[in-house]
């Protein structure tokens, strides 16, 4: 879900944003959360379907920019990761 | 025969359902909500009626405006197509209460086989094969894994108010039974309003293949043929095809004597499907669901038999006889559905978006049923099916061969499309050799990622 930052040497904060216009149904962690590779963020819901909102790397989940019932469009901010 | 006949869906099959009215000369009222004013099902009815905001609650579930709708354009009738409130009892009752007609099966019937609980035990009572599973529903996660030291695994957890393969998942341990179990349970919970769970043996590597039936007012059940629906992601299916190439003469007598039972064991009257997971390397199968509407993949036995599934489920809620005689004609040629949705071809997450572009294919033995056109908006609100594209010929090989050069043709910019994963599937030598399971999608995603080294 995360852009992959394949550029980057740095380890630097890590975007996470939308890939489709989608609603949020779910907020599984909070912020201050240290979370693991491969670990549900948030649960988006589009077109009938559940889309979890996975992290890429590990590590420290600094902001959630969303809450349940947004509405995210493509591209949109869903967590900042350090 | 009905003079006006709400339609109660959206997207290609309101639009197809309207196609048939309009051939017979039946007034068509088409009802919508907001994000749908501007599809072609709302503009090709005779008369249209907004019923609310996009949120299917308060538009195509809210039974109260839909029966206003009908009330008001002076319909007779309701037809239900698929989704929505195409299988809830209490509408179809509520529809019954209110003067109107149904056009599906009696709310009676429809309640016998929502319940899966109860309908895999009428099912056995009736001499119909049912899986290894649950006779009771199972409520909490401690009792699910009691029943699973019992039954073995692996296992399908499964809401028991559910179907269609949302909210389903395969356990193969203690572990995986209490994560999927509590998954499971809330989305019962929530898409059915009801938390009661299924156990079933799992089924690696079977075929699902489903018979279309028919209910007769006369009391007879006839079967029309077979659909092999074993290519599909998430449990849902994305492509069909008749006759199942893994079915023969012997197993498809005995998969339609099991429908026609599982029909008559609930007196069902009017169009439906029962759905049978075949076991691999055996003839065994067993009952899955009955789905008591008409399929998405309806088109494919319309295409091999004639026969327009419409026009019979309104002869029949009429109260007339089927428009062919004593026996309905039997299947000619081989045909195929690949669904087309707004979603990516490899991971499948849906993309919704304007459409800046769309052409379809057509030619002998093509046959489009598509909810959108040039310049509409596919909304994240509803489902992500933009078209069906169906394809006759005489033989599967040569069917194969239309489907891929229609796939070629068919063009659609703006949202999302799974079209590229078409013409991966109808190259892919399983598929192709008809020897193939409903792990057929998974495996095609390991090949893919094996020879590009991307997962997405």
């Amino acid at each position: 879900m995360a852009p992959s930052g394949d550029m980057e040497e740095r380890r630097v904060a890590e975007e996470i944003r939308a890939e489709m216009v989608a609603n949020v149904w779910k907020v599984v962690a909070a912020p201050g959360d240290t979370v693991a590779a491969g670990e549900t963020l948030v649960i988006l819901e589009s077109m009938k379907m559940e889309i979890p909102v996975l992290t890429e790397a590990g590590g420290h989940l600094v902001e959630l920019a969303v809450n349940e019932g947004d509405v995210v469009q493509e591209g949109d901010l869903i967590a900042r990761l350090d | 025969m009905f003079e006006t006949v709400l339609v109660a869906g959206r997207g290609e099959i309101a639009r197809r359902v309207i196609r048939t009215l309009r051939r017979l000369k039946i007034r068509s009222i088409a009802v919508h909500s907001e994000a749908d004013a501007g599809l072609p099902f709302v503009s090709e009815a005779d008369d249209a009626v907004l019923l609310g905001p996009a949120d299917p609650a308060q538009s195509y579930l809210d039974a109260d405006r839909l029966i206003e709708a009908a009330r008001r354009s002076g319909a007779q009738a309701i037809h239900p197509c698929y989704g929505f409130l195409s299988e809830s009892a209490a509408f179809a009752e509520r529809v019954a209460l209110e003067s109107l007609i149904w056009i599906g099966p009696s709310a009676s019937a429809m309640r016998s086989m929502a319940d899966k609980v109860a309908a895999r035990r009428m099912m056995a009572a009736a001499g119909v094969p049912v899986a290894a599973g649950t006779d009771e529903p199972v409520l909490d996660v401690d009792a699910a894994l009691a029943a699973a030291s019992r039954l073995g695994y692996p296992l399908m957890v499964k809401a028991s108010a559910g179907g269609g393969g949302v909210g389903m998942g395969a356990v193969h341990d203690d572990a995986s039974m209490r994560t999927v179990f509590v998954s499971a349970q809330s989305r019962a919970e929530r898409l059915y309003g009801s938390s009661d769970i299924l156990l079933e043996r799992y089924l690696a590597g079977a075929r699902h293949v489903e018979v279309q039936i028919l209910g007769l007012n006369d009391g007879r059940v006839l079967p029309l043929g077979d659909r092999d629906c074993s290519v599909q992601r998430r449990h849902q299916k994305i492509a069909e095809e008749t006759p199942s190439p893994a079915v023969g003469p012997q197993l498809r007598a005995r998969l339609f004597d099991a429908a026609v039972r599982a029909g008559t064991a609930v007196g069902y009257v009017n169009a439906g499907t029962v759905e049978c997971l075949v076991q691999p390397g055996s003839d065994e199968f067993v009952f899955l669901e009955m789905n008591t509407r008409l399929q998405v993949e309806h088109p494919v036995t319309e295409l091999v038999t004639g026969i327009d599934l419409v026009e019979e489920q309104l002869r029949i809620a009429d109260g007339q006889d089927p428009t062919f005689g004593a026996d309905p004609p039997p299947p000619s040629g081989h045909a195929l559905e690949l669904r087309i949705y707004a979603e990516d071809p490899i991971r499948f997450l849906p993309g919704p978006g304007t459409i800046s572009r769309y052409a379809e294919p057509s030619g002998e033995g093509i046959r489009v049923d598509a909810g959108y056109q040039d310049g509409n908006v596919v909304t994240p609100f509803y489902d992500p099916l933009l078209a069906k594209l169906c394809v006759w010929a005489p033989d599967r090989a040569a069917a194969l061969a239309r489907a891929a050069a229609a796939v070629g043709e068919f063009v659609v910019e703006g949202p999302k499309v799974n079209l590229a994963f078409f013409s991966r599937l109808l190259a892919d030598p399983a598929f192709a050799s008809g020897d193939y399971d409903t792990g057929l999608v998974a495996r095609m995603a390991e090949d893919y990622k094996a020879v590009t080294g991307k997962a997405r």
